[in-house]
C-alpha cells in the first residue's frame, strides 16, 4: 500500500523531465529543414529607434485582412520628408522619428490591393503632434467599397488551423497554470511572464543565429523550467511555510507579474523582434488549407508534448502522484506522497512548458517583452472554461478558446477576438460555473 | 541637482489630480476588497464606464455634462450589475478571473477601430469638458502655497476631487457603522455564518459591488476633467493595481486608509521620477544603466516589488488591523 503511491526521490521526476526534454528535441529537429524558404528582410519595427524613441505606427486592416506592402509617407510640418516605410505581413508599419512634433503621415492609395480604399470622407493624409517619446497610432479608416475576394466559408478551414494552433500554445501555457492551482491553490497571474521569460531566453541563446535554433529552444525550455523551481523554491514555498492566505498570495502573484513585465521591458525594449530564421516563410497548401511550415512543426510540437505530459499524468507515478496531491493534499500526504517534492516538480514542469508556450508564441507572432501577459487572461479563461485545476479541462478548454478566438474573426473585427473569447468565459460561468470538466461545487 | 523642485514636484503630487483618482478609485475598491471580501481585478472598468459615459454625452452627442454624468453613474450600477450576477455566487477567485476579464474586454471595445467614431479609437476623445470649467469659480491666476501652486482650472478639478473624496469617507464610515456594514464585514469573515443567521448574502455582494464601482467611477469623472480627456490605455489592469497597492498600502477595511495610501504613492513616485531625471541630468546615472525613457519604468518595477513586500510582511499596511485581513478563500 504504501510502496503503491511512494515516489522515489528524484529519479522519476528526473525521468519524466528527460523524456520530455528529449522529445521536445527530436521535435525542434523538424524545423532545420524550414530555413530553405526563410528570406532575412528585416522588418519595419526592427529598426524603430529614432532619437528618444518617438515613432507614427499603425496596422493596415481591411475586413481582418492584414494588408501587406502598403506604403506609407511621412514629412514635417514644412514638408520634409522623415521616412517611409511598408506594412508587413501583418499589416503593421513603424516609422521612426527624430524628434517629437508635427507630422503628416500619407498612405500611398496606389499600392493598396485591389478593391480596397480609404473609407468614404475620410483623407490618405493625416497630421498628427508627436510628444517626446509617444509612439503613436495612425488609423487609416479602409473598407467602404471593397469587394470581399473570398467568400466567408473559404476561410474557415485555414481559420480552423490557425485557431488549432493556437489552442496548443494556449494548452500548453494552461496544463501548467492549472496544475500550479490544483496542488497548491495558487491563482498565479505572473504565469503570463513565465511564458514571456521561455520566449526571452530562446530569443537571447538564439542570438539571430549564434546557436541553432532547436539547441536554444531546448536550453531555453530547460532554463525556464530550472527558474520556474527557483521560483517556487525562494518565494512560494516559504510563504506555504510561513501559511500565508491564498488570497494574500493572489495579490504576490500580481506584484511579481508588474514587476517582472517592467523588467523585461527593461531588459528587452520596447519594441517586437522576430526570430530572424523564421521571420517570414510562405504558406504551403494542404488541401483547403494554407499553412506556413513553422506553424506546422509548432503544432506538431505542442500535440507530442501534450500527449507526453498526458501519459505522464495518467501511468507515472509521479503523474498519479500529481493528480492526488490536486485532489486532495492533505489525504495525498498522509497515504505517504511527499506534497512538496510533487509541487516543485509541477512549478518545473509547468515552467517548462509556459516557457515552450512563449517559443511557439514568438515564433507564430513576434517576441515581445508583454508576450505572455497578452495571452494569460485567455489562458485564464481556458482553464476556467475547463474547470479550475483539473488538468484535462486546461487542454479542452484551451482547443475551445484558440479555435474561437480565431474562427470569430468571420463575425467580428479581428481586433475584437480577444473580448469575444473573455465574453463567452463570463457566459459559460452563467450556465455552467465549474467549467466543462470540472465538479459541481456548492459556495454560495 | 535641484532639491527644491524635487520637493515641490512630490508636494504637488500629494494633493495632484493623479492621487485624487486614484483615492476615489481605491476608496470604491475598498468596499469590495476591505469590508467586503470581494476580489475586484476590474476597478478600471468601472473608471472607463464612466470617463466615457460621460465624453461620448458630451463630445458626440453634444448634450449636457450633467446628463453625462448621470449616464456614467448609470453605467457604473449596470456593469456591477452585470459583473456580479453571474459571478457572485461561486469561488472568491472565479470573480477575480471574470473582473479582470470584464475590464480588458471594456478598455479593447473603447479603443477599437469599428467603434472609432464614438469612442475616438485608441486615441480616445477630448472636448467634453468646457461643461464642466464653465462654471468655474475662480477666476484666472494661481492658488496655492508658495511654489506648490495651480492654475485655476486644475484648482477647481482638484476642489471638485477632493470634495467627492470628502464626502465618499463620509458616506463609508457612515455605512460601515450601519447594521448593514457589519453585514459586509461578517461576511468578509466567514460568509456561511452569515447565511446561517438567515441574510441574503448574494444579495449584500452585490450591493457592495455596486456601491464601489459607484464611488470607483467618480474617479473616473476626475480624472476625465483633469485631463480634458480620455485615453483606453490608461483603464488597462495596471491602473487597478495601482488601486490595488493604494488600499493595502494606506490599510485595507479603514475608512481614510486609500486617501492616506493614495497620498503617500503618488508622493513617492513622484519622488523616485524626479530623482531619477535629476541624477540623470546631473551625470550621476550613465545611458548604459537607465536612459531618460527607461525612468517611467523604473516606476512598475518599484509598485510590483512593493506590493509584494508589503502583502508578504505587512498584509495590513501603515493603518491596517491585521485581525481585519484574515481573507481566505477555498
Amino acid at each position: 500500500m504504501r510502496h503503491a503511491v511512494r515516489v522515489p526521490r528524484g529519479s522519476l521526476a528526473a525521468g519524466t523531465a528527460s523524456v520530455l526534454a528529449a522529445v521536445i528535441a527530436t521535435l525542434f529537429l523538424l524545423l532545420l529543414p524550414a530555413p530553405a524558404s526563410a528570406t532575412p528582410t528585416p522588418t519595419p519595427s526592427a529598426g524603430a529607434a529614432g532619437g528618444t524613441g518617438e515613432t507614427l505606427q499603425g496596422r493596415l486592416v481591411n475586413e481582418g485582412e492584414p494588408l501587406e506592402g502598403v506604403t506609407v509617407t511621412v514629412t514635417t510640418a514644412d514638408g520634409d520628408e522623415v521616412g517611409e516605410a511598408e506594412s508587413d505581413e501583418e499589416g503593421a508599419f513603424v516609422v521612426p522619428l527624430p524628434e517629437a512634433g508635427d507630422y503628416t503621415i500619407t498612405l500611398d492609395e496606389d499600392t493598396l490591393p485591389e478593391g480596397v480604399a480609404i473609407r468614404e470622407g475620410r483623407s490618405a493624409e493625416v497630421t498628427l503632434p508627436v510628444a517626446v517619446g509617444q509612439q503613436r497610432n495612425v488609423l487609416f479608416p479602409l473598407g467602404e467599397g471593397t469587394r470581399n475576394v473570398q467568400g466567408r466559408l473559404d476561410r474557415l478551414p485555414t481559420l480552423a488551423v490557425e485557431g488549432l494552433q493556437f489552442g496548443l500554445i494556449v494548452a500548453l501555457a494552461a496544463v501548467g497554470l492549472s496544475l500550479i492551482y490544483g496542488t497548491t491553490g495558487l491563482t498565479n497571474f505572473a504565469h503570463g511572464e513565465l511564458i514571456t521569460l521561455g520566449a526571452l531566453l530562446a530569443y537571447w541563446i538564439y542570438g539571430n543565429g549564434r546557436l541553432p535554433f532547436l539547441l536554444a529552444g531546448l536550453l531555453a525550455v530547460v532554463a525556464a523550467g530550472v527558474l520556474g523551481g527557483a521560483q517556487d523554491r525562494l518565494l512560494w514555498r516559504p510563504l506555504r511555510k510561513r501559511g500565508t492566505g491564498l488570497i494574500a498570495m493572489l495579490v504576490v502573484t500580481i506584484g511579481l507579474a508588474l514587476f517582472l513585465r517592467y523588467f523585461f521591458l527593461y531588459l528587452f525594449g520596447g519594441s517586437s523582434q522576430p526570430f530572424r530564421a523564421y521571420e517570414s516563410q510562405s504558406p504551403i497548401g494542404l488541401g483547403p488549407v494554407d499553412i506556413t511550415p513553422r506553424a506546422l512543426t509548432s503544432m506538431l510540437i505542442a500535440v507530442v508534448v501534450l500527449l507526453a505530459v498526458a501519459y505522464a499524468l495518467l501511468r507515472t507515478r509521479i503523474g498519479k502522484a500529481t493528480r492526488a496531491v490536486a485532489d486532495n493534499p492533505a489525504l495525498a500526504s498522509s497515504s505517504g506522497i511527499d506534497v512538496e517534492r510533487v509541487i516543485q516538480v509541477v512549478w518545473i514542469s509547468g515552467a517548462a512548458l509556459a516557457g515552450l508556450a512563449g517559443i511557439l508564441l514568438g515564433l507564430a507572432q513576434q517576441v515581445s517583452f508583454q508576450l505572455g501577459f497578452q495571452i494569460l487572461l485567455l489562458v485564464f479563461a481556458a482553464v476556467t472554461l475547463g474547470g479550475l485545476g483539473t488538468a484535462f479541462g486546461a487542454l479542452v478548454g484551451s482547443l475551445v478558446v484558440g479555435i474561437f478566438t480565431q474562427v470569430s474573426t468571420l463575425f467580428i473585427p479581428s481586433e475584437l477576438k480577444n473580448a469575444g473569447a473573455l465574453a463567452i468565459l463570463i457566459l459559460i460561468l452563467l450556465v455552467r460555473p465549474q467549467g466543462i470538466l470540472g465538479r459541481a461545487e456548492r459556495v454560495g | 541637482m535641484d532639491w527644491g523642485l524635487i520637493i515641490t514636484n512630490a508636494l504637488r503630487a500629494m494633493v495632484g489630480i493623479d492621487t485624487v483618482v486614484f483615492a476615489l478609485a481605491a476608496i470604491g475598491l475598498n468596499v469590495h476588497f476591505g469590508y467586503t471580501g470581494l476580489l475586484n481585478f476590474g476597478q478600471s472598468a468601472f473608471l472607463a464606464v464612466a470617463g466615457y459615459g460621460l465624453a461620448i454625452t458630451v463630445a458626440e452627442f453634444g448634450l449636457p455634462t450633467l446628463l453625462g454624468v448621470v449616464i456614467g453613474l448609470l453605467s457604473a450600477v449596470v456593469l456591477a450589475l452585470l459583473l456580479g450576477a453571474p459571478t457572485l455566487r461561486l469561488r472568491a477567485d472565479y470573480l477575480a478571473i471574470v473582473t479582470i476579464a470584464a475590464a480588458e474586454i471594456v478598455r479593447l471595445l473603447y479603443r477599437s477601430v469599428s467603434l472609432s467614431e464614438y469612442t475616438g479609437g485608441s486615441d480616445g476623445l477630448g472636448r467634453f469638458s468646457e461643461g464642466f470649467y464653465s462654471i468655474n469659480p475662480f477666476s484666472d491666476g494661481r492658488y496655492g502655497i508658495g511654489r506648490v501652486s495651480f492654475d485655476e482650472r486644475v484648482t477647481w478639478a482638484l476642489t471638485v476631487g477632493w470634495s467627492l473624496v470628502l464626502l465618499s469617507c463620509v458616506l463609508v464610515f457612515l455605512l460601515m457603522r450601519s447594521p448593514w456594514g457589519r453585514v459586509l464585514k461578517a461576511i468578509r469573515e466567514d460568509e456561511d455564518a452569515v447565511r446561517s443567521l438567515g441574510k441574503n448574502v448574494y444579495s449584500y455582494k452585490l450591493q457592495s459591488l455596486v456601491l464601489g464601482g459607484v464611488l470607483g467611477c467618480l474617479a473616473g469623472f476626475v480624472y476625465a476633467w483633469g485631463r480634458a480627456a480620455v485615453q483606453p490605455d490608461f483603464f488597462g489592469t495596471e491602473t487597478t493595481f495601482f488601486a490595488y497597492t493604494i488600499v493595502i498600502l494606506g490599510g485595507a477595511a479603514r475608512v481614510l486608509g486609500p486617501v492616506i495610501g493614495a497620498m503617500i504613492f503618488w508622493t513617492l513616485l513622484s519622488l523616485t521620477d524626479n530623482v531619477l531625471t535629476q541624477a540623470k541630468s546631473a551625470g550621476y546615472i550613465s545611458d548604459a544603466i537607465l536612459t531618460n525613457f527607461e525612468i517611467g519604468q523604473v516606476r512598475f518595477m518599484l509598485v510590483g516589488i512593493g506590493l509584494m513586500l508589503l502583502m508578504i510582511f505587512r498584509p495590513q499596511g501603515l493603518f491596517g488591523d491585521r485581525r481585519e485581513l484574515a481573507l481566505d478563500a477555498r
